[in-house]
Order: C-alpha cells, then structure tokens, then sequence
C-alpha cells in the first residue's frame, strides 16, 4: 500500500491514470503547462511496450492518436490552448467518424499565446463548440489530484464506451500543484475495453450500425473486416453519403449517443450542501477557493455548500437544476467571463438568483474574492 | 488475383471526369499490390481531401478518408502503432505540399515505412481550379486570372532534402514503369515518395490551353526524359523520371521498438526499487491554494 | 517471348466515359469510340496483346484476354 502513495504534480496524477486505464499510445507537442504528460509518458509508455511520439505540432498529433485508435489501442494526446485551438479540425474529425480518444487540455490564460505559465478556465466553451458543425462532446474536469486520477480513467471508459473523443478539462494550478495522490490496486477502479465486434470473417460487418443499446462495435484496421472510416457524413458502412435522411440520422446518433446519458456520464461532488441557501458552484482549481470558503462559513454556522461539477460537457442540467432549487442565491466560481454560469442561468427556475464570483487576471480565484461577492448577495456589506 | 479484386465494385463507374489522369494512378497502383501479392487485409490506404483523396473509397483495403492535409499525420498514427501493416498515402499536390507540407516533410524526416504518393496535377481541381504550390510560375487557374508569380517546390528534392529513403517519379503517361517504381517503393522500407505526373484535363488543361487528357499525355511524353538518358542528357529542361533515391536508411518503427527494448529492459531491472517511481523530475511550481 | 495471342477485349461499357486515351495511344489502331463516346474494338486481328489500353485506362474499363 505505501508504494502506492506518491506525492506528485496533477500532470503526472493524469499520467497515472491514464496508464491505469490502459492508454498505450500518445502523441503530442511540447505547450505549456501540458508538457509534463509528454515528458512522463515518453518514459513510462515505453516500459510497458507503449509508443509515445512527438508529433511536428498539436494538429499532427490529433491526428496521429486517431490513426492508432483505429489499430485498436487506447490513444491520448495532451495540449493546452493554442494547441487546442489548432487539434479543432481534428477533434471534430473524432466526433464525425466516432473514434475513441482523450485530449488533456491544461488551461492557460488566453486568448492566443495568453499567459502561458498561469491559470484560466476560458476553454469551456471552446471544448463544446471550438469545431465547427453540430456534435455532442464529454468534457470532465477534477479539482484535486485523486480526481484527476480518476476522472482521467473515466475518460478513458467513456471514450470506449461512447465511441467519442473525451476532453480533460484541467487547468494550469491543477496541472502544476504537488499534492497526494494514492494510486488505487488494478481492479479497485472498473476499466472499459475496446468493443470489438464478433461479426465473423466473410459476414457483411456495418461499423457504423449501432445495436440495440446504441454501441458501435469496432473493427481494428489490420483485421478481417476492410471498411471506410471518413469526417464526410456516411452510411452504415463508412461511405459518404449525402442523402439527407443519411445525414439527418447521423447527426441524430452523434448527439443522441452523449445527451440521452447525461446521467450516466455526469460526475459531480456535494461539499457542505446538505441545507445550504447559498450555493457556490465550481470545478477545477477555482472548486479549492469555493471549498476552503464554505467549509470557514459552515464553522460559522452559515449555510453555504459547494456544487463542484467534475462533468462539464454534457452539461448536467437537471442536476444543477435540482441542487439549486431551494437556494437563496448560486454564484458560479469561475476563472472566465462566466461560462458555466450562463449555463447554470439557462437551466434553474430562478436566473436572477445566479451571480459569478471570477478572476480573469490569470492569478487563482481566492476564498476572500468569492467572499466578497457572498457579503454583497447576502446584504451584509464587505 | 485480377485487379478487380483488389477495388469495392460497388462505388464503379469512379467519380473523376473523363481522360483525369488520377483514375490511371490507381490503376497502375492496384497492378503494384497485385504483383507483389500483398494481403488486402495488411494494406491500409490513408488519403486527405480533394480529387486524390478519393481513390481511397475505391480500393478493398482498410480505408481512412482524412482530414486536407492530414493523411501522413493519421498514417504516422496506424504506422507506429501497428508496424505490421503497410501503409499507402496517395495526396493531391495542394494535399500533400501546401496544407500538409509540414506532415510530408516531418514523415520524411523520420524516414517512416510509409509510400507517399503525390499525384501531382499542378491543380485544386476539386474545387474548381485554383493554382497549388507545384502549379509554378506564368500558369492560369481561377486564382490565377493574371497568371501565377508563385515559384512551384521540385517534390523530388524536396523530398531528399528532407530525408525520404525513396524518391521516384513517375507519370501516367509512362505506365509500365510507374508500376515498376510503385512496386519497389512499397517494398521499400523506409518513407519512400512517388511523385506522378497526372492530367487534370478539366481545370488544369483547359485554363493553360493544353488540350484534353490525351494532348495531355502527349506533354508528359515530351516534356519529360528518363533518368541517365540520352535525351535528358542532350535537353537538361526535361523533366527527370525514375528512381533518385534508394536507400537503406533507419526505419523510425523499428529505432523505436529498440527503444521500447531497452525501456522495457530497465524498467524490469529496477522495478524493485522504489525510488524509481520517484525518479522523474520535474519542475515543481508550488500553488498555494488554501487560505487568503 | 512469342508473341500473346489476343483472346479477347472486355469492355465495361457502364464504366467507360470515352476520354479516347486507350484509342490514341493503341500502337495498332485496334480501338475507336462509337457514337455513344465508348470504347468498341473495330480491328481485333491487329492487337498485339501490348495491354497498354488496358494499363491506362483511368476507369478500368477495359481488359485484354490472351491465350
């Protein structure tokens, strides 16, 4: 057990997780403050029979991680935003023709070059809609290094199990920080392998008819079954297609598969909820600040809780809903223009009650600038 | 095997217009697999966007239709990750030399078992007729209403400057010996480039005033001279076909699996001890987030 | 190599669009279009099995069958 305990930066605790869920191929390019997940895994995926690539930029190695999915491994790449902004086209290309991947996305200040060595979360709209076209995504996001971990391993699962690229939605005060992480024993946490299909040899193979449940069942290239795999919209065989009930029912699919399970995908955590009138929603570094604050007012005796969202992308809008309904007020902690708040606004029965508490001069939200905000809402004055 | 069996029927008569030189690019390329009697199931063909990328829906190999540009950058992707397999990379010129210039150049840089082929018609005829990067100098296209100023790359060495283990060229005119050329390039371990001189009699030929796709074999006739012939030697403005590179050179999957040897080997040695889970250092960057 | 005796041309007709490259570039003159632009053998006598029609065509539209 003690071996398992590891004092570690988050890049390396998503590191870890990736190599728990079993990733065996990535590529990348060197960005800050993503680079760390290069660095580890050009070591570590060697040592286990892993290839770990370098690509010319972020584009290639979108690219590069698609190819080797269809071989059938599990494929990663890590960046932060200047190269997500350029890994767009390829993202969408994952999403068009359903190949499994995860993309680390360690935020930075922005927009262009920004601030490269401090912290924002100004790409949370940009890993919903930064490729261009209607599509569904998965974006997780974790404040704390035991979370990386672990929502780098559901990635990795919902990857598999939707057929669909995963963001990591980290930032640049979780990627850098040193804290604990205990690396759970093999089979503490459920790992989901590729689904391969068991259509035999010389029997007609559809890679994109889902079944029943909506799964695809895949084919690695190399095997028995030769198919088309192309970002044109298609038919069940993988060929282009424009006929518009084609196009029409592909589009469905593609959003049907991630919005109709946003139970299933959504991650959350409740601190000091239970009762609470003033509700402070946060995820990622910003959920630390929002924490720290309720646990000092609860020992106060006011009633504030914090909603921290570990699932952005598909928004959790019912449970927001839900949690918020009897709150006197929700502030959304964020270090954006208020993202995720206009997302919560659009799904409470109450906008008006939703505030933002947010830093957008690439320095961490502190527990005193939400505090601030928490006095004003409540009329006591600072 | 025919070469019928090597194509989807299905997807016949293709879609290119008549006389374009692309469709004699994957004829020739189907005689290659045939006589080299490779598995369809070991093939995998990757092309990119535009008329070119088409060819890659035709053929009974695993098929991945990409991204403009992108096709080596995906093939690097199924290359490195299953070594086995054989990896044919057809692009158009704007493809594989504007867009996905910085992919062909790297590809080649690490010398990856990979067959690049450039079919080259000095157009982006998909989209109706603009100049590429390899249209060259005093040329008419829809961009190009004044004629072209842009100076084109020379693919051959371009490709050897940048590394490539094999580099022929070819063109559709010519067909016996791009079979050849084709044939040794995929035997070739390493990244070998086919540069092929295609007629797009649509946009290219129409624009430039040279005729339909036969008056346009006849350029590639006359314009061009073998390798080491008489008649290139006697008019050095002809355009050298043939083979210019041949190399064994390093191939990057096999220097990689040595790499994942010894990693591998290392990593057991030391797996006793457990400082090694320690052993990477990094730049630490302390952020205090707890109190005000 | 004795020469290939011609068997004969297939010619898929649905997948031929005309372009006349296999006409113009027939060493015999074996070849024409007809009045529907596809390809008709009009001298088999004269083939020499050269498949240089067969090699070009961009439409895989025609095959020569020797003995």
């Amino acid at each position: 057990m003690s071996n398992n305990i590891r004092f570690v930066q988050g890049n390396e605790a998503c590191v870890e997780g990736a190599l728990y869920a079993g990733v065996d191929f990535f590529a990348g390019y060197p960005i800050t403050p993503s680079t760390e997940i290069a660095e580890i895994l050009s070591k570590k995926l060697p040592e286990k029979g892993g290839k770990f690539i370098q690509m010319e930029d972020e584009i290639a190695s979108m690219c590069a991680i698609i190819g080797a999915s269809l071989t059938g491994h599990k494929v990663m790449t890590a960046t932060s935003g200047p190269g997500f902004s350029l890994k767009q086209e390829a993202l969408g290309y994952a999403c068009m023709a359903e190949i499994p991947c995860v993309i680390a996305n360690v935020q930075r200040g922005g927009p262009s070059t920004g601030n490269p060595t401090h912290v924002s979360q100004g790409d949370i709209y940009q890993a919903r809609w930064g490729t261009h076209g209607d599509h569904s995504i998965i974006a997780l996001t974790a404040s704390n290094h035991q979370d990386v971990f672990s929502v780098t391993v559901d990635a990795f699962n919902l990857a598999e199990t939707y057929r669909t690229p995963v963001i990591l939605l980290f930032d640049e005060v979780v990627g850098h920080m040193r804290e604990k992480l205990v690396v759970p024993e093999k089979g503490e946490f459920p790992i989901v392998d590729r689904l391969r299909t068991s259509v035999k040899k010389g029997v007609d193979y559809h890679p994109y008819l889902p079944r029943e449940d909506g799964r695809l069942p895949m084919s690695d290239f190399g095997g028995e079954h030769r198919y088309n795999v192309t970002g044109l919209f298609h038919d069940m065989w993988g060929f282009p297609s424009n006929n518009p009930r084609v196009v029409r029912d592909l589009l469905h699919h593609l959003i049907d598969k991630i919005e109709n399970n946003v139970h299933a995908i959504t991650r959350y955590k409740e601190h000091y909820l239970e009762g609470a009138e003033y509700i402070l929603i946060s995820y990622g570094s910003s959920a630390r600040s929002a924490i720290h604050l309720a646990k000092n007012r609860r020992e106060r005796g006011e009633k504030v809780g914090v909603l921290e969202l570990q699932s952005i992308w598909p928004f959790p809008e019912g449970l927001v809903r839900e949690k918020c309904a009897n709150a006197k007020a929700v502030i959304v902690v964020e270090m954006n223009m208020g993202q995720v708040m206009k997302e919560v606004k659009a799904c409470v029965d109450n906008p008006s009650k939703v505030f933002l508490a947010n830093r957008i001069d690439n320095k961490l939200i502190t527990p005193t600038n939400i505090k601030t905000l928490l006095r004003m809402i409540q009329g006591r004055g600072v | 095997m025919a070469i019928k069996d090597y194509i989807r029927q299905r997807y016949f008569p293709q879609m290119w217009c008549p006389g374009c030189g692309h469709g004699t690019i994957l004829n020739s390329l189907l005689r290659a697999v045939d006589e080299l009697g490779l598995d369809k199931n070991s093939i995998v063909m990757t092309s990119g966007i535009g008329c070119s990328a088409r060819i890659s829906g035709y053929v009974d190999f695993h098929s991945l239709h990409t991204l403009h540009g992108r096709a080596l950058a995906f093939a690097t992707g199924v290359k490195l990750s299953k070594p086995e397999l054989q990896l044919l990379v057809p692009m158009g010129d704007g493809d594989a030399l504007a867009i996905g210039g910085n992919h062909f150049i790297h590809a080649a840089r690490r010398n990856i078992d990979i067959t690049a082929i450039v079919m080259n018609n000095r157009i982006y005829g998909m989209t109706g007729g603009q100049y590429s990067p390899l249209s060259g100098p005093g040329k008419k296209a829809t961009t190009a209403p004044y004629t072209t100023i842009d100076n084109e790359f020379d693919v051959v060495n371009l490709s050897i400057a940048a590394g490539a283990s094999f580099v022929a060229r070819s063109t559709t005119y010519h067909v016996l010996e791009c079979i050849d050329i084709l044939k040794k390039a995929i035997s070739h371990k390493g990244f070998a480039v086919v540069e092929i001189l295609s007629q797009c009699p649509t946009h290219y030929g129409r624009k430039n005033k040279e005729g339909d796709a036969i008056q346009m074999l006849e350029v590639q006739k006359k314009t061009t001279a073998k390798l080491g012939s008489k008649a290139l030697e006697d008019d050095p403005t002809l355009i050298p076909r043939g083979i210019f590179v041949d190399i064994d050179a390093p191939e990057y999957c096999q220097e990689y699996d040595k790499i994942v040897e010894s990693a591998m080997k290392s990593a057991n040695s030391s797996n006793s001890s457990s400082s090694n889970e320690n052993r990477i250092s990094l730049t630490t960057k302390s952020c205090v987030t707890q109190g005000e | 190599m004795a020469r290939l005796k011609l068997k004969e041309h297939i010619i898929n007709r649905d997948w031929c669009k005309g372009c006349g490259i296999c006409v113009h570039f027939c060493p015999k003159k074996v070849l024409e279009l007809d009045s529907q632009e596809k390809v008709v053998v009009v001298r088999p006598e004269d083939c020499i099995c050269c498949k240089l029609c067969e090699l070009r065509c961009p439409d895989l539209a025609i095959e020569v069958i020797h003995e």
